[in-house]
């Protein structure tokens, strides 16, 4: 290894979080000291507290396209879709007085979805799992099919994190809704908000989480959507903060922080996702002249920082770790570096058999990323693959 | 994670490669599992006097293959099924408990190695392949070691 590539740094992770932006940071600083107040408190400090949330609420509707009063703040994505899923469920068998009823998702969600619902399956809800395409795509004529008398919720993602596929969530819900208007529909936009213009009342879903060390804000402040007149029922008890829904004293320097990142996020968007766009399709078209690499992912219809592979015969914690110490963060899917047995849940839904599943990359790019990253990037994992491919018995054939 | 001499042994795996006329082939693992791991002997007067592998895994699957070579080079092939999984481990300064299945499968490929050679010799290797029938490393054998993770 050379010695300039030793001190070069690239940080390809940004699906799994962001850098915090200076100015939101910079506008977060006072929040810590001086504006010390608890938002529910009376006094004057208080109430400076409580102004703060209530534009950062009003910041962050605007920008979503709904009312203030319809966005609510928790504590991370992880709980907006656990809130969401949870409680429109306990809702929906309240007020049927019934002790089952029936949600639809599908295979490539999050496990903050996934596992939610298996937990439900526990209580005896019954979910269904809907497959993907081979680029993990939903296919709106399934989530149709797969309706019952009963469904109470449709829980899809607006972007898969580990592939990148952007769903058709606003057909989806269009079809759902044509079959029965009751039937909420609740979107995990967490890859997907402070990256893609979103507008909730034009998608017509009825709940979208989102969280903001996604888009530059930090970590521990995330939020749901939840339109007027639909009922979840509340998972955090507490001393009567977000109108009663959501228990716990507000976050108040995180959702400012996060209020502002998404305003800065939706100002610069459409420069940045353009430059983002370019560099990801450069690194796509470069890393498959690897032989036996493929994409994972739609090819067109995906988040504008994410190119996702696999690479045969290589296993994916080794080409992780062997980029990292070129000065290089990215992420894989491989079952050893999950620390469980399985290799992606995503990449097997989209049919990819285990042993290619094993050998999968994920690269997010970021603002920051340049073109020289990229070129970097490239020259990186060709050498690392080539290594890896010498040491495996696999391939030779 | 890893300890320094894990992180040696994977970035800088001794014994690398294949020998052409191995005396001795043993493989284990499979594709599915994620690991596999192939080990070459050049025996002579019941001693390995030369050993190379080829291994398809994880950061510590290369580690322990590396370090399972460097312990049985020139040792006898008694000494080498004496080999344990948890000399390899200990000779590597230790493994994340998630990882100790990978130690398995270095000790199981040497082992397959040695049935392989027995075989050649006319040697009856019923009692060894009892132990090991080269491919024990199975997903299934790791059932339950890990705990599930998530982003
Ligand atoms: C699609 C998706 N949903 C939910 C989450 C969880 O968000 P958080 O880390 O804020 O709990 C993530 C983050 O990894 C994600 O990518």
């Amino acid at each position: 290894m050379s010695h300039e590539q030793k001190n070069r740094f690239v940080y390809a992770d940004n699906a799994a979080t962001t850098s915090v932006h200076p100015v939101v940071l910079a506008k977060m600083m006072p929040l810590f000291g001086e504006v010390l107040g608890n938002p529910s408190s009376l006094h004057a400090k208080g109430r400076e507290a409580k102004k703060y949330i209530d534009d950062a609420r009003s910041k962050i509707a605007g920008i979503l396209g709904c009312e203030a009063k319809e966005i609510y703040f928790t504590g991370c994505g992880s709980e907006s879709d656990n809130w969401a899923i949870k409680g429109a469920v306990k809702a929906y068998l309240d007020r049927h007085d019934k002790d089952t009823c029936h949600v639809i998702t599908t295979k490539i969600e999050h496990h903050a979805v996934l596992h939610t619902c298996k937990a439900l399956e526990k209580q005896g809800i019954k979910v269904t799992y809907l497959p993907v395409d081979e680029n993990a795509m939903v296919n709106p004529d399934d989530v149709v099919k797969a309706i019952q008398e009963d469904t109470a919720l449709v829980a899809i993602m607006y972007a898969n994190n580990e592939v990148g596929t952007v769903e058709p969530i606003k057909e989806i819900t269009k079809r759902v809704k044509e079959v029965n208007e009751k039937i909420l529909v609740f979107t995990d936009a967490v890859q997907a908000v402070g990256h893609l213009p979103i507008n909730v009342k034009d998608l017509g879903v009825d709940m979208l989480a989102f969280s903001g060390h996604k888009f530059r804000a930090p970590k521990g402040v995330g939020g749901l959507y939840v339109k007027s007149g639909v009922v979840v029922k509340t998972l955090i008890e507490g001393g009567g903060q977000e109108k009663g829904k959501r228990g716990g004293t507000e976050n108040m320097p995180g959702i400012v922080g996060m209020a502002e990142a998404l305003a800065i996020a939706n100002e610069e968007m459409q420069d940045d996702n353009a430059r983002l766009a370019m560099l990801r399709d450069d690194l796509i078209r470069r890393l498959l002249e690897i032989p036996h690499s493929r994409l994972t992912g739609h090819p067109t219809k995906r988040l504008p920082g994410t190119a996702s592979f696999t690479f045969e015969y290589i296993e994916g914690e080794s080409l992780l770790l062997m980029l990292d110490m070129m000065g290089i963060c990215a992420s894989t899917g491989s079952a050893c570096s999950s620390k469980s047995l399985e290799p992606s849940h995503v990449l097997l839904a989209m049919g990819l058999p285990h042993e290619i599943a094993h050998g999968s990359l994920r690269l997010t790019l970021s603002h920051e990323t340049t073109q020289a990253d990229v070129d970097y990037i490239v020259e990186s994992v060709k050498k690392v693959i080539e290594r890896l491919r010498e040491i495996s018995p696999l391939g030779r054939q | 994670m890893y300890s320094e001499k894990v992180m040696d042994h994977f970035t800088n795996p001794r014994n690398v490669g294949e020998i052409p006329d191995a005396d001795a082939v043993g493989e284990v693992g499979n594709a599915k599992c994620g690991d596999i791991m192939k080990i070459y002997m050049k025996i002579e007067d019941g001693i390995i006097v030369d050993t190379k592998f080829q291994t398809f895994g994880c950061a510590s699957a290369i580690a322990t293959s590396s370090m399972a070579t460097e312990l049985i080079k020139g040792k006898s092939v008694e000494e080498a099924l004496e080999l344990s999984n948890k000399a390899v481990v200990e000779a590597l300064d230790g493994l994340p408990p998630a990882k100790v299945h990978c130690s398995v499968l270095a000790e199981e490929a040497v082992k397959a190695a040695i049935v392989d050679y027995y075989k050649k010799i006319g040697k009856d290797t019923t009692e060894l392949e009892k132990q090991c029938n080269g491919c024990c490393a199975s997903c299934s054998a790791h059932e339950h070691e890990h705990a599930t993770h998530e982003e």
